[in-house]
């Protein structure tokens, strides 16, 4: 029989979009056929974590996080829902970010679980960062003359999660296609209200790490730059603020080309998609973004 | 008649075949062929093709064993759509002929069968049985699901898919075995699973206070609201929650492996086998509200106010609030009753009776 895909997402009680991009990319996974069985799961929808498993043919499942970095949910929520057994954040052997799997059993179904690193921390999602600064400029070739803000939550409770936003950020910069490159944070220094004082360049793109919009993407985000006075009114893209354009994108993990770093994962743990990645590579380059909020 | 059919049944009839009153046995090199309706002995394997061609039994068990899914979970739901345990094949196959309606949750599920013996299934929400199919949004793909059931029909988002909030309006039609588990899944995601487990004398239940205890982060501080004092806090969470009236699951969990809730657990199809995210959530506040320690206040209404506020109450709970009409101001809740009430009892900061809150919790 062959493997499954499993994809655990965060969901929401109260917004309906949230789980929207975890469908959009699931479907396009499932378009691939690389995966029989493609579910997704979710910590505040159904099905959820505890009972995803059960709803799988398959003996062996690959599951990959749909979160923005190591921590809380990686390492203590996902693997004691899923009842992943004998789990230890030490057979991730990561430094925060460097997380690829772990293969275990589920303890109420049997399965066996190629447990894999979140989504946010792969490598591929610089990729999806940069095709994000490109979706919504409009340009292919963005980046020079044009400032990068990779933007996330900050480090209240978990210091992985400003560590997958500079690791990101620190990729990008190497590659030298933009001419700066900041990591900035809502609730830490450096900050994202501030965003205007970091840069030089007049033109800034400014993606958010953040799975799906939401509360932090949609409101506090915009109205911290001072994008607009009331999230409700809207905002230009760009908006002039203090002299620079801000060119704001939104959550990144609305970005189709997300899809791929979802089967990179699973690539990593030993899933044969190869075929799968390049199809997904080659239908969402240059895609609009998925629907959301 | 399918050459796949019976293609399938040579394959196979070495083996022997026992399946829904058709028998096929092995003799030597020679096969027995056995239903209700005829007895062959002694056949060669042209002789089965001959016997087996045109055989509704051959049709059924071929159905059954290469294109229902395989999955027991799924397979099982599917015999239960027909009654397959308790019907012979033949009268199930009248019965298939008209269409066997069942119910799950919300949906009504009609299986029929074709001439080729393969099932094909129609959805339906339960309250639009009576409806004309041309009156109804007609979807093939599964997926659809998701869509009719993210949102009640007054556009309000569905956290729980389970709740009796479906929508009515649309139907799936002539969907294949696969898709129409995929399509039941897609809004009540694993009640199949968990409904076989439970039929199998394997649901996995895990009560209240397990739950709780293995609540972190945020939702730690539940576990402070639970510390051996009783369990009619969880008899409030359960009645508050999990009334047939909130979620059409069937509540199995209960306070711990030795403490029945003393709160009925629903009539539902499919099992709740323990408290879910929204359960968890709602039990997070009122830890905190559950806290406080209650004090005595002073005002005065009428007994008609008193039986107001009392009518408010259970028109929220039990959701009627919406539906009471603008000038019904016989209703409690209406909100001209309501409005009057706020003017006249209430001071200019919200007080009722004017008698300030004094607050001394902190909040």
């Amino acid at each position: 029989m062959t493997p499954a895909l499993v994809i655990a997402a965060h969901g929401s009680h109260l917004n309906a979009e949230s789980s929207t991009p975890t469908y959009t990319h699931a479907d396009t996974i499932r378009a691939t056929g690389a995966f029989e069985e493609v579910r997704e799961s979710f910590w505040k929808e159904e099905p959820s974590f505890r009972e995803a498993l059960r709803t799988v043919d398959a003996d062996e499942v690959y599951l990959v996080p749909l979160f923005v970095s190591e921590g809380y949910f990686t390492e203590q929520v996902i693997p004691r829902e899923f009842r992943l057994e004998g789990w230890d954040p030490d057979l991730w052997r990561s430094d925060g970010t460097s997380a690829t799997h772990a293969t275990l059993t589920a303890e109420d179904t049997g399965q066996t679980v190629h447990y894999c690193g979140p989504a946010g921390t792969h490598d591929a999602m610089s990729d999806v960062i940069v095709q994000r600064a490109e979706s919504v400029t409009g340009d292919p070739d963005v980046g020079e003359g044009f400032g990068l803000a990779v933007v996330g939550h900050g480090t209240e409770r978990n210091e992985n999660s400003a560590k997958a936003i500079e690791y990101h950020a620190g990729r990008i910069r190497d590659r030298g296609r933009f001419d700066e490159v900041q990591a900035l944070f809502m609730d830490e220094d450096p900050e994202v209200d501030d965003v205007t004082e970091y840069f030089e360049s007049d033109d800034i793109v400014v993606v958010p790490l953040f799975i799906a919009d939401g509360f932090h993407t949609q409101e506090d985000i915009p109205e911290d730059m001072g994008l607009t006075d009331d999230y409700r009114l809207g905002y230009d893209v760009p908006t002039d603020v203090d002299g620079h354009a801000i060119w704001y994108a939104g959550a990144v993990g609305t970005e189709p080309l997300m899809a791929d770093v979802v089967l990179e994962r699973a690539a990593d743990a030993g899933a044969d998609v190869d075929a799968a990645i390049e199809q997904v590579r080659e239908r969402t380059s240059g895609a609009n973004p998925t629907a959301g909020d | 008649m399918h050459g796949d059919h019976v293609d399938a049944l040579v394959a196979t009839a070495p083996d022997g075949i026992a399946f829904d009153d058709l028998r096929v046995d092995r003799e030597g090199d020679r096969y027995a062929f056995e239903t209700p309706e005829e007895t062959h002995g002694a056949l060669s394997e042209g002789d089965l093709r001959d016997v087996a061609a045109d055989s509704a039994y051959v049709s059924n068990w071929y159905f059954w064993h290469a294109v229902a899914p395989q999955k027991a979970d799924r397979w099982a739901f599917l015999r239960w759509l027909e009654d397959a345990d308790e019907t012979a094949l033949e009268s199930r196959l009248d019965d298939l002929g008209d269409g066997v309606v069942s119910e799950w949750g919300q949906l009504r599920v009609t299986a029929t069968v074709d001439d080729e013996g393969e099932r094909r299934y129609h959805v339906r929400h339960a309250d639009d049985a009576r409806a004309d199919a041309a009156a109804l949004t007609a979807h093939e793909d599964p997926r659809a699901a998701r869509d009719l059931a993210k949102h009640d029909r007054r556009g309000r988002y569905r956290p729980l898919k389970s709740a009796p909030t479906l929508r009515t309006g649309w139907r799936f039609a002539d969907l294949a075995a696969a898709d129409l588990v995929e399509t039941v899944e897609t809004f009540y995601p694993a009640s199949v699973a968990n409904w076989h487990r439970e039929r199998e004398g394997d649901l996995d239940i895990t009560h209240w206070h397990e739950t709780v205890e293995r609540q972190t982060g945020i939702y730690g501080v539940v576990k402070t609201w639970d510390r051996g004092e009783g369990y009619e806090h969880v008899n409030w969470v359960a009645e508050a929650c999990c009334d047939d009236s909130q979620c059409l699951k069937r509540r199995e969990w209960h306070y711990d492996g030795e403490t029945d809730l003393d709160v009925d657990g629903g009539d539902g199809r499919f099992p709740c086998r323990e408290p879910c995210s929204v359960v968890i959530a709602a039990a997070r506040q009122w830890t905190k509200l559950e806290s406080e320690d209650t004090r005595t206040y002073e005002f005065e209404l009428t007994p008609s106010e008193k039986e107001q506020v009392e009518g408010i109450i259970e028109a929220v709970a039990d959701g009627r609030a919406g539906d009471i009409r603008e000038a019904d101001v016989y209703e409690d809740a209406n909100r001209y009753r309501a409005r009057f009430l706020r003017a006249k009892q209430f001071d200019e900061d919200g007080n009722l009776g004017g008698v300030p809150t004094d607050r001394d919790d902190g909040e």
